[in-house]
């Protein structure tokens, strides 16, 4: 950065951009005339929801629009335009001047090549650099994305790998070229939230010392906020607010961005004080969008000649003047965004508690276990246990939320498919209301009892029949629960999706005529069919947009309350956790360390694994992860059997060889308030 | 359009407008539908061809010119194509479009009912295996192997030998090697969609295996299927083909493809068209449905 002139320019500069791609015989405009600048060393954030043209604005950026998508405009690398550059060219700039991250690091990983090999390819082919100078490199950055051991993982193959130590890899391997400008598409989705707090760490150690440009897109404001020195929010195709994050995080202007805010549970608020404000609408299909303000539809500020007859230009706020809005009303509209505020418990949780008190346990496991034996092939004597669940005690409480939360491979869902009767528990008991249940595989239960457990699955695309309506769905399961006549059947099922809140047109729908928050309406409102006693939610929201997410967090609690419904809640979403349950139970390798009423869980003495699950949680407020505690990448030990603590291999914390030899004790707070640890109560920060 | 309710997450649908242009009537949507197909290129020449030797089949009593078994000595004096004799006739006189055109039924008989019958067949297979699984699956799938390691045209001969050759056998034969491949299919289809949350809901509300193996699973593998099925009548047609050309096919005077090179391939030199014409019958009945094949499968990719 010695040439002064060259630390002003911008790395890459985007300059009146349009993208658009050919889809049966029409041309559909996805980007439309939008300007973006990456500054040196510097971290811009693009932020909006699926389908509002981040990735494809990335992938212009890169030239990599495949046969049907044409861009328009200028796109200003370092000074030179890739609009006028051959294919050679590109070339040699992908990879070594940009370099892109994608979400699900095993695509970028080729399985049949060792981590070393594919790293070492990169200098070679790019700098033209020696065998032995490679290898150098190679092991020099893996030491440099913070991985244990580079020498062994160098012979290693992506597959042996964690999630997180192959999204370090490919890190790497964008790094070992020293890009002037990173690109990272959604880096951390797919990651365990423990692990992503590592993996943000070190994006961020990584620009302080290289001052590497980064284009950061997500969909999470959370993880913006962590890494970010700059937003963009995106919506519709077209940047609709940008600036400087702080300024953006404090005071946002464009009432999309205010929407999005709004849709985030926040520390502090709970469902019964603070319902969630989802952004009514949904966002329209390229064919589709308004002339002028593209949100004008949805916003609730919308004047109808202002916002929709004339193109906005996109205006400097004033007193800042690098935050600038595309919004007609900027000027008469206050910015406001409910605020994050960290004190203690509110009065709604007191409400929870009264709520735990008042009710009876529902269902009550004692003791449960769950292996899984993994044969190995056909003739292979050898078959390895993997504990799924172990010893579990667990009490919910009627008409209360019990949310579970863990790291992937906690055991969250077993326990699930377990409860339903899906897999048959190996040892303890599990009683739903005063009825054991826990040796009845699903094919041994009574109706009455099928009827009493329903769930509510993660993924909108598959939890739905592709090949049935949703009128024919709900009415089979009307009719297999309830056994009731057709025509009763069929009022039942207006009846369902009128409380689910989708019009009685939609059971002739088919799947693929839904959106996904339709799609999850529908499940929910299967799930709800034989008035179940108690509905197991796995991860209902994770695959959502923040702001369909909201609309479905709140259609589940109205439901639970107008019917009094047991929600067992399954989540890794630590906010949405603290947003809704009345107790949590948190699972380490199919063990529950720590079980208490929200308020008491989400507050010391902490589990030394609970308290990493809350700190990883990223805060939406810039700047504010300085007392993050990270853990190593993944929980091990689920095999082999360990006489232990599960937590002792990862813990921060740990005291000493007893946590590896002795199983840690329970230690009780008040209300009805565990957790199974080593550390003295004392030094948990309890009483 | 905009969600009435204020929590609401959704209003109109983004396809709306697809969903406005189809039609709701039974024929409206056929007719939707094979525009759509013929978008693709593959596919619609594949129809087009196929259509044409099914109008042949079905038209045969009425348009071909002379009887498939009238034996006409006059005509071996020049046996070549001629303005009576169109594509002209064989080595005992008989007319080679006539024989053709029959010869199109019996194929296109045969063809069809042996592969439905190797899809009922590996169909069935295929979704019980991919459904339970374990040992049963593990026997079932071995013996599918050993079906398919058995040279065809060995396996053909021993039974049409034992069991003389008749269409039936014929039939019964190409079932039941080519049942197999679609259970293979239909296995795989299977073990990926029984863990599928619609799966698990349907066992939570008490379905049986049998509902949802055929409710739940099989609807959604018809896609494969009839591609798989499309081409199956492909290979059925070259089968058919070469056991007639081996004599064990459809017993004479029956005009089959196969049995026509059969009888004239050994004059291919002097009379080239005798055989030829009917070569060329196959294929192209091969190539139509293979690029039908393809149509549907675009069909499904981009539908």
């Amino acid at each position: 950065m010695a040439d002064a002139r060259a630390a002003s320019e911008p790395i890459l500069s985007i300059r009146d951009l349009s993208v658009s791609f050919r889809v049966a015989g029409r041309e559909l405009n996805v980007i439309t005339n939008q300007d973006l600048d990456v500054g040196p060393g510097e971290a811009v954030g693009l932020v909006g929801e699926s389908g509002s043209g981040k990735t494809t604005l990335a992938l212009a950026t890169m030239g990599f629009l495949g046969p049907t998508g044409r861009s328009r405009g200028r796109i200003l690398l370092e000074g030179g335009d890739l609009a006028t550059m051959s294919e050679r060219e590109l070339r040699a700039i992908r990879g070594r001047r940009v370099a892109m991250i994608y979400q699900d690091p095993m695509s970028s990983l080729n399985p049949l090549m060792t981590i070393g090999a594919q790293l070492m390819e990169v200098p070679i082919i790019h700098a033209g650099v020696g065998r032995n100078a490679a290898h150098e490199l190679a092991l020099g950055i893996l030491g440099e994305v913070d991985l244990p051991d580079p020498g062994w993982l160098m012979a290693r193959y992506p597959h042996q790998l964690s999630g997180g130590q192959q999204q370090r890899v490919v890190i790497a391997m964008a790094l070992i070229a020293r890009p002037a400008l990173l690109i990272m598409d959604e880096p951390t989705t797919a990651l365990d939230v423990t692990v992503e707090a590592g993996v943000l760490n070190l994006v961020k150690a990584l620009r302080q010392r290289h001052g590497m440009a980064i284009l950061f897109i997500s969909h999470n404001l959370r993880t913006v906020a962590q890494v970010c020195d700059r937003v963009a929010v995106m919506y519709a195709g077209e940047i609709v607010e940008e600036g400087p994050i702080r300024t953006v995080f404090k005071g946002p202007r464009h009432p999309y961005t205010i929407g999005l805010f709004d849709c985030l549970p926040t520390v502090g608020w709970r469902k019964d004080t603070a319902p969630l404000r989802p952004i009514p609408g949904q966002a329209p299909p390229p064919m589709e969008r308004a002339p002028a303000c593209r949100f004008s539809n949805r916003c609730k500020h919308a004047v109808p000649e202002l916002c929709t007859r004339d193109p906005i230009p996109m205006r400097v706020v004033e007193g800042a003047t690098k935050h600038r809005v595309k919004c007609a009303r900027l000027d008469d509209l206050p910015s406001r965004r409910r605020v994050e505020t960290d004190e203690g418990p509110e009065a709604s949780e007191v409400a929870g508690a009264a709520r735990l008190d008042a009710s009876q346990p529902v269902l009550r496991l004692r003791g449960v276990d769950k292996r899984y034996s993994q044969e190995r092939g056909l003739f292979a004597r050898i078959s390895r246990t993997v504990t799924a669940m172990r010893a579990v005690d667990l009490d919910v409480r009627r008409s209360a939320t019990l949310a579970i939360v863990g790291e992937s491979g906690s055991g969250k869902s077993t326990l699930a498919r377990v409860v339903c009767g899906l897999a048959l528990a190996d040892a303890g008991s599990i009683e739903l209301d005063g009825a054991e249940i826990g040796g009845v595989g699903l094919d041994r239960r009574s109706a009455a009892m099928k009827r009493q457990l329903q769930m509510v699955f993660q993924n909108p695309d598959s939890t739905l029949n592709p090949s049935h309506s949703v009128g024919y769905a709900l009415e089979r399961t009307v009719r297999r629960l309830e056994n009731v006549p057709r025509e009763a059947a069929r009022e039942r099922v207006r009846h369902m999706l009128e409380i689910v809140r989708l019009p009685a047109d939609h059971g002739g729908r088919y799947p693929d005529q839904l959106s996904g928050g339709q799609k999850q309406r529908v499940a929910i409102a299967r799930s709800l069919a034989g008035n179940p006693e108690i509905i197991i939610a796995d991860e209902p929201v994770s695959a959502l947009d923040v702001s369909v997410q909201a609309a479905i967090i709140n259609l589940l609690n109205e439901l639970q309350d107008q019917y009094a419904t047991t929600l067992i809640f399954i989540s890794h979403d630590l906010s949405v956790v603290r947003y809704l349950a009345d107790s949590v139970a948190v699972m380490y390798l199919g063990r529950i360390v720590e079980f208490g009423p929200a308020e008491s869980v989400f507050r010391p003495p902490f589990h030394p694994y609970t308290e990493a699950l809350l700190s990883a949680v990223p805060s939406l407020t810039p700047d504010a992860g300085s007392r993050r505690i990270v853990l190593d990448d993944t929980p091990t030990g689920s095999g082999a059997p360990h006489r232990g603590c599960p937590f002792a291999p990862r813990c921060t914390r740990k005291i000493g060889a007893v946590c590896d030899s002795e199983p840690p004790p329970r230690r009780d707070f008040e209300e009805a308030h565990y957790l199974t640890c080593h550390i003295p109560s004392r030094d948990l920060g309890g009483p | 359009m905009r969600d009435p309710v204020p929590s609401g997450d959704e209003g109109a649908m983004p396809t709306g407008a697809a969903d406005a242009a189809a039609p709701v009537t039974g024929l409206g949507v056929f007719r939707h539908r094979l525009r759509r197909f013929c978008r693709s290129v593959p596919g619609a020449v594949g129809l087009s061809i196929i259509v044409f030797w099914v109008a042949a089949a079905l038209l045969a009593p009425l348009i071909a010119p002379f009887s498939p078994t009238e034996i006409n000595l006059q005509a071996l004096a020049n046996p070549t194509p001629s303005l009576t004799h169109w594509l002209g006739t064989d080595h005992i006189g008989r007319d080679v479009l006539s024989r053709i055109l029959w010869g199109a039924r019996t194929v296109l008989t045969v063809a069809p009912i042996a592969v439905v019958g190797a899809t009922l067949v590996g169909t069935m297979v295929g979704l019980t295996t991919g459904y339970f699984g374990g040992w049963y699956d593990l026997f079932m799938m071995r013996c599918a192997d050993i079906v398919l390691s058995f040279p065809m045209i060995i396996l053909y001969m021993i039974v049409i030998v034992m069991f003389g050759a008749s269409a039936l056998n014929i039939i019964l034969v190409i079932s039941v090697t080519k049942a197999p491949i679609i259970a293979r299919i239909v296995r795989g289809i299977t073990l990926d969609l029984r863990e599928r949350e619609y799966v698990v809901a349907a066992k939570l509300r008490g379905e049986s295996a049998l509902f949802i193996m055929f409710v739940e699973v099989l609807p959604n593998a018809r896609g494969p299927l009839i591609v798989e099925m499309c081409l199956r009548m492909g290979f059925t047609t070259v089968m058919i083909g070469i056991l007639g050309f081996l004599g064990i096919g459809l017993p004479p005077p029956h005009p089959d493809w196969g049995s026509m090179v059969k009888d004239t391939y050994g004059l291919i030199f002097s009379w080239p068209h005798m055989a030829l014409f009917p070569c060329a019958a196959i294929s192209s009945l091969v190539i139509g449905f293979n690029l039908m094949a393809l149509g549907l499968r675009e069909y499904r990719l981009h539908g």
